[in-house]
């Protein structure tokens, strides 16, 4: 069938600086660009091109030039040109339409209507240069009251189970077989150095990185994949996955070309089989089924790990937070709508959940109202761009996020949104070998620790202008943070003031 | 419209921001003095004020009835008396109320009518200290969020406050504090920037028998206001300085630390400090501090926090804002500046800074003896100032 779409992009290579190294040709993995042997050019096939910048990046003359395609439909507000070319594409295959990363729908960002406040006079702002500030934060329920023995020289009251992080933001969940091994390693890794945690994701953990496995959070996902005694007990924290913010309320599809003989071994699936992952985890039907389970992991490693428990961020967090942390949950994870996946149905990732800010606000805010705050950590994922997303995500409430974007851009993504093909250009999110091996783990460990080293000294730095010296200090302290630009309704529930009132 | 004499925080600001003079001057064996001294000590720093803020807590005050609620309260109008006594008769017993004597100056304008009355608490007999210091928080609580022309602000047993808007010598003229006596002394004189200035909003802040002075701003208001309100306190006057005395009450008086780990608390050592103890204690600092991290104070301030027989001095961890301690004899001194408490006792026996978030502690249990006793002793009596030394 002959489609009926247009090239995303249009390839330009200024001829002059073209030296025909073919450099392009073998770094795309789209079979964008290739060689005419005849008249010993280089052309392009625009229409394969996804627009990732890996030919740009490695043109040796930079001869290339990737920009959208120009050439418009005639204007019309409604029938877009994506309304229009999803249409084209479902009629072409007959299928959903799969994508990658988090939605890249408009919704409002509300860490962009958000600003944060700064000492003046009154109060003298702090220079993380001179004095100490303090990112430490620990992870874990922590009880209502110390009590302390009747001489006050110790405690009574024992405290388990505390997750200690250097810096307050952790890697989040990514399988191995969803990114490459190499990436996971890098991860892992850079969680290690800087004190962090990661996470294995939904695949079970490769017997290479289990020399990261303390720094590991081991996620316990509908599948099952790669879940032993061994891997739960290894890991510093166990998490259960019930959804994710690309994909509320769906399943997992590992396709079983991705299900190489490593992937299997480390799923514990036979080698090519699709690796699927039920929308619901089958032995969860209810709050209570939760409980059973937070607390079978809990029995299974001996009440000597914290239990995490990953909702994708939807209309009635609130409640559902409060029923988790009820059932038992040591740490809360709310993955927002703009979080991002290796695979997703793309009316599901641009139609489905609510965006994290609104989500961390209102679970902060039932949590404390009901008095359990304490009992349980709050992490938020989903689309946390830079530090200043990080600040403000603990000033309403949270203990600590997860990146994911954030540290594949870091490894070299360039959000292209093609991760479902297994075709990642940049080797991150591929098992396919000759690509994988683009991530070197030793440089894409230090470009991920470089990264984590300036977003901690940038959130130093605020927290110094704010005259704060302790992170806990900023948590939950809603009056650090002004709205701009945003409804009554919207401020009330973030629990902000408007700026300059 | 709402009148300015009646609120605190008018413009309906985060919090209250203001800067001041405190001051403090206990005799640690008990014996009681008149507030004349006080009030000079406070005068000399008279610039650190702008004359919208002063106030005295006095402690040992009233012998004769030590075990009773002292509440007083301050009026708006003659109504608001009659409902409030209706309001006291049906929840406590009166055994005395009296209006608080005063000596009009030219200096103050506007005071409310303030009374005191000695109460016990109703059907209390047999309730434990606990319960009965429970339900007269309660009660507090409920009158300063319900009442709209009376105003407790003071409610310990032998002590009170006295505060008002005006310069601190002014307040103690007014309420002719040189003819009282007590063991225990702190003082105020307040710079707020951005209040007309309320006579329930000067320091000391109080709540049964804790009273909190304070110079500073604390910039994690937001959180420990909100984590107390997990525990009903309700800051009514969206004043930092009432989260402390708050915080302290919870701290002190619910969950029975002493003030040296109360301290430790709301200033916390490092992570990096807490590292370097031995293994017990830092199993302990750690703990309190994941516990209760959302009351450590942060940002510059600097309080003196009282109760029955025992006064706290406290800076900040990075000590932003200052404090003095002094001592002569039987006497502990903590003042802003050291020159007040020269001015008081010119020659004392020992002086000093303490470092940022150490706690300096005089004690009715633990008298001070000069010859025997060093401010440092003070700060180490629990072995944990030492260890925690930053130097």
């Amino acid at each position: 069938m002959k489609t009926y779409l247009p090239p995303k992009f249009i390839i330009e290579r200024d001829q002059y600086r073209c030296t025909q190294c073919q450099a392009c040709v073998s770094q795309c993995s789209f079979d964008a660009n290739y060689y005419d042997a005849g008249d010993d050019e280089v052309r392009s096939r625009e229409e394969n091109c996804v627009g990732c910048h890996r030919c740009v990046v490695f043109c040796p003359t930079n001869a290339i030039t990737v920009r959208e395609n120009p050439s418009s439909y005639r204007r019309n507000e409604s029938w877009t040109h994506e309304a229009i070319e999803d249409i084209i594409k479902q009629s072409e295959t007959g299928g959903m339409l799969l994508t990658g990363m988090g939605t890249d729908k408009g919704y409002p960002i509300f860490w962009d209507h958000l600003l944060l406040n700064a000492s003046q006079v009154t109060n003298p702002s702090i220079d993380p240069l001179r004095e100490p500030m303090e990112l430490t934060t620990y992870l874990g329920q922590k009880p209502d009251m110390v009590k302390l023995t009747p001489d006050s020289m110790d405690i009574e009251t024992e405290i388990t189970n505390q997750i200690k992080l250097d810096i307050p933001i952790m890697l989040t969940a990514m399988s191995y077989g969803a990114i490459s091994l190499n990436t996971q390693k890098s991860l892992a890794r850079a969680a290690t150095e800087a004190g962090t945690l990661w996470n294995t994701g939904e695949g079970g953990l490769h017997p290479s990185l289990r020399k990261y496995a303390n720094n590991m959070v081991a996620q316990v996902a509908s599948g099952r994949f790669g879940v032993h005694s061994e891997y739960l007990n290894m890991a510093r924290v166990v998490e259960i996955k019930i959804g994710q913010g690309a994909k509320p309320g769906i399943g997992g599809h590992l396709p079983g070309e991705k299900v190489s003989l490593d992937v299997s071994a480390t799923r514990m699936i036979p080698q090519g089989t699709d690796a699927l992952s039920p929308a619901p985890q089958h032995d969860i039907y209810s709050i209570e089924d939760l409980s059973q389970l937070i607390y079978a992991l809990k029995e299974a490693t001996n009440y000597t790990k914290p239990i995490s428990v990953k909702i994708a961020a939807v209309h009635n967090s609130a409640a559902i937070a409060s029923g988790m942390v009820r059932a038992g949950a040591d740490i809360i994870v709310l993955d927002g709508l703009r979080g991002s996946t290796g695979a997703t149905p793309k009316i599901i990732r641009d139609n489905v959940g609510i965006p994290i800010e609104l989500a961390l606000a209102a679970v902060d805010e039932r949590l404390r109202k009901e008095g359990i705050r304490n009992k349980a950590s709050v992490v938020v994922a989903g689309g946390i761009r830079n530090s200043g997303d990080v600040t403000k995500a603990i000033a309403l409430g949270a203990d600590a996020v997860y990146i994911g974007t954030a540290a594949l851009v870091a490894l070299g993504c360039h959000v292209c949104q093609q991760c479902h093909t297994g075709k990642c250009a940049w080797g991150i999110c591929t098992t396919n070998v000759g690509l994988t091996k683009r991530i070197n783990p030793n440089i894409g460990t230090r470009r991920l620790t470089n990264l984590l080293n300036s977003w901690s000294l940038e959130i130093k730095d605020m927290l110094g202008g704010m005259g704060i010296n302790a992170i806990e200090s900023l948590r939950g302290n809603r009056l650090h943070l002004r709205g701009v630009g945003l409804s009554d309704t919207e401020l009330k529930i973030l629990g902000v003031r408007a700026a300059g009132s | 419209m709402e009148k300015l004499d009646k609120i605190n925080n008018f413009y309906h600001d985060d919090k209250v921001i203001d800067a001041c003079s405190i001051f403090g001057m206990m005799d640690t064996s008990g014996k009681c003095f008149s507030g004349k001294h006080i009030t000079r000590a406070i005068a000399n720093m008279h610039d650190r004020g702008n004359g919208l803020g002063g106030g005295f807590a006095v402690y040992g005050l009233y012998p004769q009835y030590a075990d009773l609620y002292a509440f007083h309260i301050m009026y708006f109008n003659h109504e608001a008396r009659a409902q409030m006594e209706t309001y006291l008769e049906e929840y406590f017993y009166v055994l005395r109320a009296e209006e608080v004597p005063t000596n009009p100056t030219p200096n103050i304008l506007k005071p409310p009518l303030v009374w005191r009355y000695f109460l016990k608490v109703r059907g209390g007999e047999n309730s434990e200290q606990r319960q009965q210091d429970d339900y007269v928080v309660e009660k507090v609580m409920d009158i300063n969020t319900r009442a709209k022309d009376a105003f407790v602000f003071s409610s310990g047993k032998n002590m009170a406050v006295f505060k008002g808007v005006g310069y601190p010598e002014e307040i103690a003229e007014y309420f002719c504090l040189e003819q009282y006596e007590g063991y225990l002394w702190t003082a105020h004189g307040r710079f707020p920037t951005n209040t007309p200035g309320w006579w329930g909003g000067a320091h000391p802040f109080n709540i049964l028998d804790w009273t909190v002075v304070h110079n500073g701003e604390i910039s994690s208001y937001g959180i420990n206001r909100r984590y107390m309100e997990q525990f009903g306190y309700n800051c009514t006057m969206q004043t930092d300085t009432e989260v402390v005395a708050y915080a302290v009450d919870l701290l002190a008086r619910k969950h029975g630390f002493p003030m040296e780990i109360v301290a430790k608390i709301l200033a916390a050592p490092l992570w990096s400090e807490i590292s370097r103890l031995p293994e017990k204690k830092q199993r302990m600092f750690r703990t309190l501090r994941q516990v209760y991290g959302s009351l450590l104070l942060n940002g510059p301030f600097t309080v003196i926090i009282a109760h029955q027989g025992e006064m706290v001095g406290l800076t900040d961890r990075i000590r932003l804002r200052p404090l003095v301690v002094g001592t002569k004899d039987s006497m502990l001194y903590l003042s802003s500046e050291e020159s007040a408490i020269r001015l008081i006792c010119p020659c004392l026996d020992d002086t000093r800074i303490p470092m940022g978030g150490e706690p300096v502690i005089g004690s009715l249990q633990n008298p001070l003896n000069s010859r025997k006793t060093t401010i440092q002793d003070l700060q180490s009596k629990t072995g944990m100032g030492k260890d925690i030394d930053r130097c």
